[in-house]
């Protein structure tokens, strides 16, 4: 069995997806035919034909249902994760099980009432790069996915029987714990965009939903009667009290947004090297990212995040693509609990990662973030001022002038949040202002460099050299950093992949590329850089 | 307290007109490709002027003075570009492949040089669009597993794209690993 040999792979036997999906296949099929039914028979006034057409519409979201689980079979095999499915359209996906990268369980409300779970398996796959490729197993019992989890994340994957699913779970040696929910982190909530524009979402579901169910707010007695007492009072009364109106419902749907989504949160280390994040309260998830996989760590901070010193700290790893939280280890924190997370995920110091003492871009930078922040505010503030002049509108030009001092406000912070420095293990790049970055990427996991130069940044002299690895979003960038410096990094970060490319006596070059034991060993030449 | 306070120690200043000390990769590309980007230029001539033209006939000629001012212009601007631009292009676009590493470098308003390790290369595919048929000229994307990553030479000749590939795909397949 351990050489994976093709007989044993055919001996491996076919498992069916759990016997409850049975009955929550088909409710899940019939709450989407919900609304198509509901419209059948509401503008139907019992006309016999629409109410055959909603009963046959039920009908076969139930066939449906039930076929979808006599035709879809799954095993694994020693070496791959093969899935078919389908009845007229038959589909057969098989993912090598030495590719898997993450497991994601999700279970949403119908499928916990029923003790089940949503099985993703996130592959890299050659020939697809990024978007990777993956499976999903709808749905499995609740035992079933834990194995599954342990299995197919597992190290050495003979360790395990694949065929046994008596392999209990219980018995798995006890993981370590390197955070849980703390309900302090709450005040974090409303200072996430995300959750704002969850918010947005949110309400216009709702509206949506009242409209369709033909319900007008302003129906609403108490509704009409504040609508009116507002309209009578003077304008700015009226603002004030609507804005309040909506930053206190902003910031309880945040609550109750951070609550759905971080509810029992905890991030743990499994004993089969593994990173867990578990979370959720309706819908509850377990993202699990292999170990061996993870690339780096990130700590991103949101421009209101970073003002009430918060932060988050997310995975940089291989097969997070498709993940809704961009590879989150934790919810809004703190900043120095984002930055211990990190730390604790990628086992180093946190100022071997994300609190290195960053080295700050030239000047050159600074000069370049200006004109890139406050160039396209002048050029707005000039057509504002034209259209204002046109439609007679004088105050339009002033107030879109008031975007430069604020354009300016964030071009200066953009560039003194640039900078970089290249650690024992690690290279690490922070930028932006309006969400800001700090990412530290394994020096292992670079697969490759580009240097991208503008005419103007030619004439600056500046260059963006972007790592490339096949974790996370890509590519790191190193924005606007010196074009001898960044040729001298990226050389340092991955010795002898950039050494018979660079000109051997260049005005900058003070170190010749031999000089790599220095390079290897950290800090060494970044830290000549500014002493000489 | 904030982090972005220590960030006091600065790299050097930079050097102004100075690009990335990095020699230009040893191969340029075939001197068809001029032709090529020369061609291509002129469809989006043809594309760009084709809407003009047809709108001066359906306004007639009251109507077209500005129109052929547009499209005065938009023939001199592609023109000059389809001129001057390809021989550029041909002097700038250049490759490389090492036992170890695959290297170019290209654009003209916005030079990259890019780098992958031979050891990180996935897939090798050779293209061949309908005008570099026509030229006998070919596209070689090297993908390695990240999504920013590929790494494209395009304008070689037919042949010699085919025979890169080839020994792209022996020294890959050469190399152990599952290249993330």
């Amino acid at each position: 069995m351990s050489t994976g040999t093709a007989p044993a792979a055919v001996e491996t036997p076919w498992r069916r997806l759990d016997r409850r999906m049975l009955v929550v296949g088909p409710i899940s099929l019939l709450v989407r035919v919900v609304p198509l039914v509901a419209v059948l028979l509401l503008t139907g006034q019992g006309d016999p034909i629409r109410v055959w057409m909603a009963a046959g519409a039920a009908v076969a979201a139930v066939i449906a249902g039930v076929l979808r689980w006599r035709t879809t079979r799954y095993r694994i095999t020693p070496e791959r994760v093969e899935l078919h499915s389908g009845w007229l359209n038959r589909q057969r996906r098989s993912v090598p099980r030495d590719r898997i990268r993450t497991i994601d369980l999700t279970a949403k409300l119908l499928h916990r009432a029923f003790g089940l779970s949503v099985v993703r398996v996130s592959a890299a796959t050659a020939g697809t790069p990024g978007n990777g490729a993956g499976l999903s197993l709808d749905a499995v019992s609740k035992a079933e996915a834990e194995r599954l989890r342990r299995v197919l994340l597992d190290l050495s994957p003979v360790a395990t029987d694949p065929a046994d699913p008596a392999a209990p779970v219980a018995q798995a040696p006890p993981s370590q714990e390197l955070a849980r929910l703390r309900w302090a982190w709450l005040r974090y909530a409303p200072l996430t965009f995300s959750s704002l524009a969850g918010m947005g979402a949110i309400v216009a579901t709702a509206f949506n939903v009242l409209d369709d169910l033909g319900l007008d707010p302003r129906d609403l007695r108490a509704v009409d009667e504040t609508a009116e007492q507002l309209s009578a009072a003077p304008l700015y009364v009226a603002v004030v009290v609507v804005g309040l109106a909506l930053l206190v419902l902003l910031v309880v749907g945040a609550l109750l947004l951070f609550a759905e989504r971080w509810y029992a949160y905890r991030l743990t280390r499994e004993p089969d090297g593994t990173l867990r994040v578990r979370r959720g309260l309706l819908t509850r998830r377990s993202l699990s990212v292999s170990e061996r996989r993870l690339r780096g760590a990130e700590v991103v901070e949101p421009v209101l995040l970073r003002l009430g010193r918060g932060a988050q700290a997310r995975a940089v790893s291989t097969g997070l693509a498709g993940d809704s939280q961009g590879g989150a280890l934790q919810p809004p924190t703190p900043r120095a609990e984002a930055h211990r997370v990190a730390s604790a995920a990628l086992r180093v110091h946190p100022a071997e990662i994300t609190r290195a003492p960053l080295l700050r871009h030239p000047r050159a930078a600074l000069t370049r973030r200006m004109v890139r922040a406050i160039g396209p505010a002048v050029v707005l503030a000039a057509a504002a001022f034209g259209v204002g002049a046109l439609l007679g509108t004088d105050w339009l030009g002033p107030v879109v002038l008031a975007l430069v001092p604020l354009a300016a406000l964030v071009g200066w912070d953009r560039y003194r949040n640039l900078g970089h420095q290249l650690t024992g293990g690690f290279l690490v790049a922070r930028a932006g202002s309006l969400v800001r970055r700090t990412v530290a990427l394994q020096r292992g996991g670079v697969i490759g460099w580009t240097f991208r130069q503008t005419i103007f940044q030619r004439r600056s002299g500046l260059v963006s050299l972007e790592a490339v690895t096949a974790a996370g979003r890509g590519g790191y960038a190193v924005t606007d950093v010196g074009a001898l410096d960044a040729v001298d990094l990226a050389d340092a970060t991955v010795p002898d992949l950039l050494g018979p490319f660079r000109l051997p006596a260049a005005s900058g070059a003070e170190h010749p590329p031999g000089d790599l034991p220095a390079q290897r060993a950290g800090r060494g030449p970044q830290e000549r850089l500014h002493h000489g | 307290m904030d982090s972005g306070a220590t960030a006091v120690p600065t790299t050097r200043p930079a050097v102004p007109g100075v690009p990335p000390p990095l020699r230009p990769p040893a191969h340029q590309v075939s001197p068809v490709a001029v032709r090529w980007w020369r061609l291509r230029a002129l469809l989006l001539l043809a594309v760009l002027l084709v809407p003009q033209v047809v709108a001066m006939i359906a306004f007639g000629f009251p109507a077209a003075s500005w129109l052929i001012g547009a499209a005065a212009a938009t023939a001199v601007l592609v023109g000059a570009w389809a001129v001057l631009v390809p021989r550029l292009l041909f002097r700038i676009h250049r490759w490389e492949v090492t036992d170890e590493a695959v290297y170019t470098l290209s654009g003209w308003l916005v030079r990259e040089w890019r780098i992958a390790p031979i050891s990180r290369v996935q897939t090798v595919d050779t293209a061949h669009g309908p005008l570099q048929q026509l030229l006998g000229l070919a596209t070689v994307t090297v993908t390695t597993a990240s999504a920013r990553g590929p790494v494209k030479i395009s304008g070689l000749a037919a042949d010699d794209a085919t025979e890169l590939a080839r020994t792209l795909t022996e020294t890959t397949q050469a190399t152990p690993g599952d290249a993330t």
